[in-house]
């Protein structure tokens, strides 16, 4: 096992890049995940054909590929950094008496621990939201976390497909209700704080470790990963406080309004 | 003791091309069956490893520090010279070699410093190649600065850190040597004596610091590049570990030492500050192009600072001595070396001294910052203020600095001959341990030049030449197994049990204490016939307190810096009164040796070239005999003796 | 005029590499504010043999600043609280009277220590022999001025080329590496014209040492610049990391 690839992964520089490279790939889902679920402020319509669009319009081929090519960087990221943390704790078994870092921020010396509280969030996450698997949390009753199919709206009127309305999920509602449980909003607020501190190093750490920073451009960096950083945070926290001040409210028409939907009731029966 | 420069026939700047195509071969199939020990790692034995190595000849390399790349060469500021001549200002070889005998007082073997100056390009070239980052210039060429008076800039520098970046360039290069195994490495290794067979270097006796372990290491020759002794005065601007054991062990079995009393006081440096001082820290002389050097006229006032009382900004214009101004018009603050320390001592000894202990002189920039503006001073001096300001607590731009001479060269050491081989065949000295170069005093950036020449340049090709003459047969034929190992192996041993059996009450470092002080005091900057006849007789009595009463606590297995410290000071304690000696039988004034009763009426040193134009070299007969003298007499057929004046 | 002050000194002692080490407390009195703090341990050391009992051992040479000796880890720092300086060039009026000064010897597991405050620090001498040198003989240098480098590129070359060896970075660093002593091992030579020739096989084979030899990778915080006695900038880490890709890319695609 010596072929250029195997050094490559087996040095400390590897397998840095690679969680670099992963972490670009990681950094810039979230900022489309966030993009995508700030459109809830926009009304249930806008987020449930958003996420038609992802589940329906891609080729199931494509969707699963790219979560898997996600899975993927999450599991790469993760393993170079077990491997490396592993590496580290082995060269340096001892500390000091009088430990204290000089420059180090806050941020960057719980790096570690920031990435395993997020690794927990987000199977939590997959399992709350995607798989929909948290015991508990009472998918099939209505009203609590709805999975229940409304039509799909577009422009106030249910998109039609063979004269019969096109079903989707009822994002807006699984959001709303996910976010009414205080302990979900809670973990949820908390991993992207983490999600915040863990990009405000890494997104400048990132460019550090491809060789793409010097003195001048870590000044910058820094400030472009901490805003970024926050940018995600306010991002992904604003959701879950709306719903707990009551902003946003659950939707069970899918966004077609109650009038319509009354009316469509009425046609329908 | 037989003292044949073997300096080649026809005119000097012939010598050494002649020389090289006289010189014995080595086939380069053949080198590999030799086995050569370099002993030091600084610039002068690392090249000369390194060197060697890449000929083809298998080395040995030790040295005491934890690794080669930390040998005191590296603490070198100022920069080397060379005679490239690339500002055009009229440098060549010859100016070079003038300059270097003229400066050394007409003390030095003319030959020797004529292939110096000779390969002094060559260095240049040498380390450029191996990656030694110079200063330059925008254009990309390489930047020179005039250094130490001399009236060409012909010396090469990076930043402040010459010698660190010069040592590097060798270390990097031997350390290719040990990754490709042709230099086996031995660090934290001491060399603790010589052994000789039939005559001839061919081996060496360590101690492993580290392990305790005394071994014995054999070899063709043996190449001593271990620095100098300026460590005899305790204080000084050596580092902590510099010693004169592996010369001075050289020298007890049979290595002639050459004019151990030329040391040169360097007079830039900061004051001592109290008894707890353990070493002296230089700043370069180039503060002396913009900085005053004054003390007060009345020594009531000098007191009055001392004290604390009185700050030297209180002091008005009309109560201050500028004494090198004064003294030497022409030169002013820029005097050479030895003069200005000189004064620098003489103004503390009338008691106008103004540091708390007495002992130094102002060197003042409040007149350049007027001048030039702080922000000038600033961009020439910024980091030596800032190291100033880092060892003294006082900012230099708001209150005159405080300089007084140290120690800081040694141009004495093991006697060679134009091969740089000792009076023990097979025994080769380069670097600082030797004495050819310098003469009595050496010029600026003239020590790194020269031990990189010897190192580079001068050592692969004599070495090589010595192991020619021996023949291929007897490569390696000499082992440890030889019974002369065992006998030193056994001295040494002896050696070390005695250091720890003695059990006294003062400890090593106390008794280096003491040494230093009679030596400064009475060989230091001015020396007289009484003071140093003094001076023998109280080093005697203290070599004798010292095997009576020092303490070496711990033992002889594993790390013991107090069994290291004792080992050397009991050797300085030795070579201590061997300059004594020197500087009593050279009854005359020359560079970096003044003798009180030889100056001139204005109080400057007064060469007698007549009876003193010869290097004097003491031979060993015995711990309690006195050493034997030899003379090298010193033929000047290129240089005209003049008088050094700069009034 | 000269003010001094009482300290307690909480030092590691430890006898040699196969035993155990543990604090010893030692009361100092008189310790004047311009000694610089290895001088405070002379003091330490006289009183020390003058008990009888062993001195603390500890690495230390030129005192000042530049051989890279001195090596220990002074209330959690390393060389101390001052920035930009060397043990042997901190002074003690940084300290103040009745301070308690814990002093521990740098901690890494490929530095292991030999005795009190001495580490073994021969891992740096093999990530050298690895290729930390511009390959050339004696006597074979073209004429020095024959190829310019331009002065920015000479300074850069300068400020890597500043490093003393010491291993405060790894001591500093909470993964014990080595990144900023081997790049900027690798930034002076591989931004030289001299050293391009073996820019890639350098930066490869010093990598590859550094990690044989046991270092922790670094993870870009920053200690190891903060506590460089010559404030080697993480820039050249930057550059390592660069050079290092560009020499394993092209080592994948390298004809074969």
């Amino acid at each position: 096992m010596s072929s250029p690839f195997c050094n490559f992964i087996r040095s400390t520089i590897g397998r840095k890049i690679l969680m670099a490279l992963t972490g670009l790939v990681l950094v810039l889902f979230v900022m489309g995940h966030m993009l995508g679920n700030l459109q809830i402020f926009l009304g249930a319509e806008v987020i449930n054909a958003y996420a038609y669009q992802l589940h329906y319009e891609l080729p199931t081929a494509a969707l699963w590929g790219i979560r898997l090519f996600l899975l993927a960087c999450v599991a790469v990221h993760i393993w170079a950094a077990v491997s490396l943390t592993l590496d580290n704790k082995r060269a340096r078994p001892d500390s000091y008496a009088a430990e204290k870092p000089v420059q180090a921020t806050y941020a960057s010396r719980t790096m570690r621990i920031s990435g395993v509280i997020l690794l927990a969030f987000i199977i939590f996450h997959i399992a709350h939201y995607t798989a929909r698997v948290v015991p508990g949390m009472q998918y099939e009753e209505p009203g609590v976390l709805s999975p229940t199919e409304v039509p799909l709206v577009k422009g106030g009127e249910m998109v039609l497909k063979d004269g019969q309305p096109v079903m989707t999920f009822n994002v807006n509602d699984m959001m709303v209700a996910g976010f009414q449980v205080w302990w979900v909003s809670a973990f949820y607020i908390i991993a992207t704080g983490l999600l915040c501190m863990h990009l405000a190093h890494g997104v400048s750490s990132m460019f550090q470790t491809v060789g793409l920073r010097n003195k001048i451009w870590r000044k910058r960096l820094d400030l472009v990963a901490l805003a970024y950083g926050w940018v995600v945070f306010i991002g992904f926290a604003v959701i879950p406080l709306a719903v707990l001040t009551g902003l946003l409210q659950m939707d069970p028409t899918g966004g077609l309004g109650e009038e319509v939907a009354a009316i469509t009731e009425t046609i329908q029966k | 003791m037989n003292l044949d420069a073997k300096i080649p026939e026809g005119p000097i700047a012939e010598k050494w091309s002649k020389h090289k195509v006289k010189m014995k071969l080595v086939n380069p199939a053949n080198r590999r069956k030799y086995h050569i020990i370099v002993v030091g790692s600084g610039l002068a034995g690392g090249a000369a490893a390194a060197s060697l190595a890449e000929q083809g000849y298998n080395v040995s390399c030790f040295c005491y520090q934890d690794s080669p790349r930390r040998a005191h060469s590296i603490a070198a500021q100022g920069g080397i010279n060379a005679a490239k001549n690339y500002q055009n200002d009229g440098d060549s070889v010859y100016r070079l070699f003038y300059d270097t005998v003229k400066g050394g007082d007409y003390r030095a073997r003319e030959a020797n410093v004529y292939r110096l100056a000779e390969v002094s390009n060559n260095i240049i070239d040498q380390c450029v190649a191996s990656g030694v980052p110079f200063a330059r210039e925008y254009g990309g060429q390489l930047a020179n600065r005039s250094f130490g008076g001399a009236q060409v800039a012909r010396t090469f520098y990076a930043r402040g850190q010459t010698g660190q970046q010069l040592l590097l360039g060798a270390y990097s290069s031997l350390s290719r040597q040990i990754g490709l195994g042709k230099v086996t490495m031995y660090n934290r290794h001491e060399m603790l004596d010589v052994v000789k067979v039939d005559g001839h270097a061919k081996g060496i006796i360590v101690r492993n610091m580290a392990t305790g372990e005394v071994s014995r290491h054999a070899g063709d020759c043996v190449v001593l590049a271990t620095g100098g002794y300026g460590n005899v005065f305790f204080l000084s601007t050596n580092a902590q570990g510099c010693n004169v054991t592996a010369a001075y062990r050289a020298y007890k079995r049979g290595a002639g030492f050459a004019n151990p009393c030329y040391t040169q006081i360097h007079p830039t440096c900061i004051p001592v500050h109290g008894e707890q001082q353990s070493k002296l820290t230089l700043m370069s002389e180039s503060l002396r192009n913009d900085g005053r050097v004054w003390v007060p006229k009345s020594a009531e006032t000098a007191q009055k600072i001392r004290e604390g009382k009185l700050s030297g900004n209180d002091v008005p214009e009309d109560e201050r001595d500028y004494f090198l101004e004064r003294k030497y018009p022409s030169f002013g603050n820029l005097a050479p070396r030895d003069i200005s320390s000189r004064a620098a001592k003489e103004a503390c000894d009338e008691g106008r001294g103004i540091a708390a202990t007495g002992l130094g002189v102002f060197l003042d920039f409040r007149d350049a910052i007027k001048r030039d503006g702080r922000k000038a001073i600033e961009e020439r001096y910024g980091n030596l203020f800032d190291m100033y300001e880092c060892i003294t607590g006082d900012n230099p731009y708001q209150v005159p600095m405080m300089i007084f001479p140290a120690v800081h060269y040694t141009m004495g050491g093991l006697w060679v001959d134009y091969n740089l081989e000792s009076t023990i065949p097979g025994m080769f000295v380069g670097g600082e341990a030797n004495f050819s170069d310098h003469g009595a005093n050496r010029l600026g950036a003239s020590a790194l030049m020269q031990g990189l020449a010897d190192g580079y340049f001068v050592l692969p090709y004599t070495v090589g030449n010595y192991l020619g003459e021996q023949g291929v047969a007897a490569a390696g034929q000499i082992t440890t197994e030889h019974p002369a190992f065992a006998e030193v192996e056994a001295d040494v041993k002896a050696r070390i049990d005695k250091l720890l059996s003695i059990n006294g009450t003062e400890s090593p470092r106390s008794f280096h204490k003491r040494l230093g002080q009679i030596i400064w005091e009475k060989c230091g900057m001015a020396r007289s016939k009484a003071g140093l006849q003094e001076a023998i007789q109280e080093v005697q009595a203290l070599r004798k307190e010292f095997w009576e009463n020092v303490r070496v606590v711990g033992d002889a297995d594993g790390i013991n810096p107090e069994l290291e410290k004792a080992g050397r000071v009991a050797d300085f304690m030795e070579f201590g009164e061997l300059m004594c000696r020197d500087a009593l039988m050279r009854e005359e004034s020359c560079g970096g040796h003044f003798r009180v009763e030889h100056q001139t009426e204005e109080g400057e040193a007064k060469r007698d070239d007549e009876n003193f134009s010869f290097v004097g070299v003491w031979e060993y007969l015995g711990d309690d005999a006195e050493p034997g003298l030899h003379r090298e007499s010193l033929i000047y057929e290129n240089v005209k003796l003049a008088t050094r004046s700069y009034k | 005029m000269e003010k001094t002050m009482n300290l307690t000194l909480k030092v590691w002692r430890q006898k040699n590499a196969a035993t155990d080490g543990q604090f010893v407390e030692y009361p100092l009195k008189d310790v004047s504010e311009d000694s610089s703090f290895l001088e405070m341990l002379d003091i330490l050391n006289e009183e020390l043999v003058e008990q009888g009992k062993e001195p603390v051992a500890f690495d230390h040479d030129c005192r000042e600043g530049i051989c890279g000796t001195c090596s220990m880890t002074i209330n959690g720092t390393a060389h101390g609280p001052q920035r930009a300086t060397t043990a042997c060039q901190l002074h003690m009026r940084h300290f103040h009277d009745g301070q308690t000064i814990t002093i521990e010897p740098w901690r890494a597991k490929p530095f292991p220590v030999m005795k009190d405050l001495i580490v073994d620090r021969t891992p740096f001498d093999r990530i050298m022999q690895a290729g930390g040198f511009i390959t050339g003989r004696a006597g074979s240098a073209v004429e020095a001025n024959a190829m310019p480098i331009p002065k920015g590129t000479a300074d850069y070359a300068m400020d890597a080329a500043a490093c003393i060896g010491c291993g405060a970075c790894v001591a500093a660093c909470p993964n014990a590496s080595a990144m900023l002593f081997t790049a900027a091992k690798v930034a002076h030579m591989n931004s030289l014209p001299q050293g391009k020739p073996e820019k890639d096989r350098r930066a490869l084979a010093m990598v590859t040492t550094m990690d044989g030899e046991g270092f922790g990778g670094c993870t870009n915080i920053g200690e190891c610049e903060a506590v460089c006695p010559k404030e080697i900038s993480l820039d050249m880490i930057a550059q390592l990391n660069r050079d290092y890709a560009a020499a394993q890319v092209k080592s994948f695609f390298k004809a074969v």
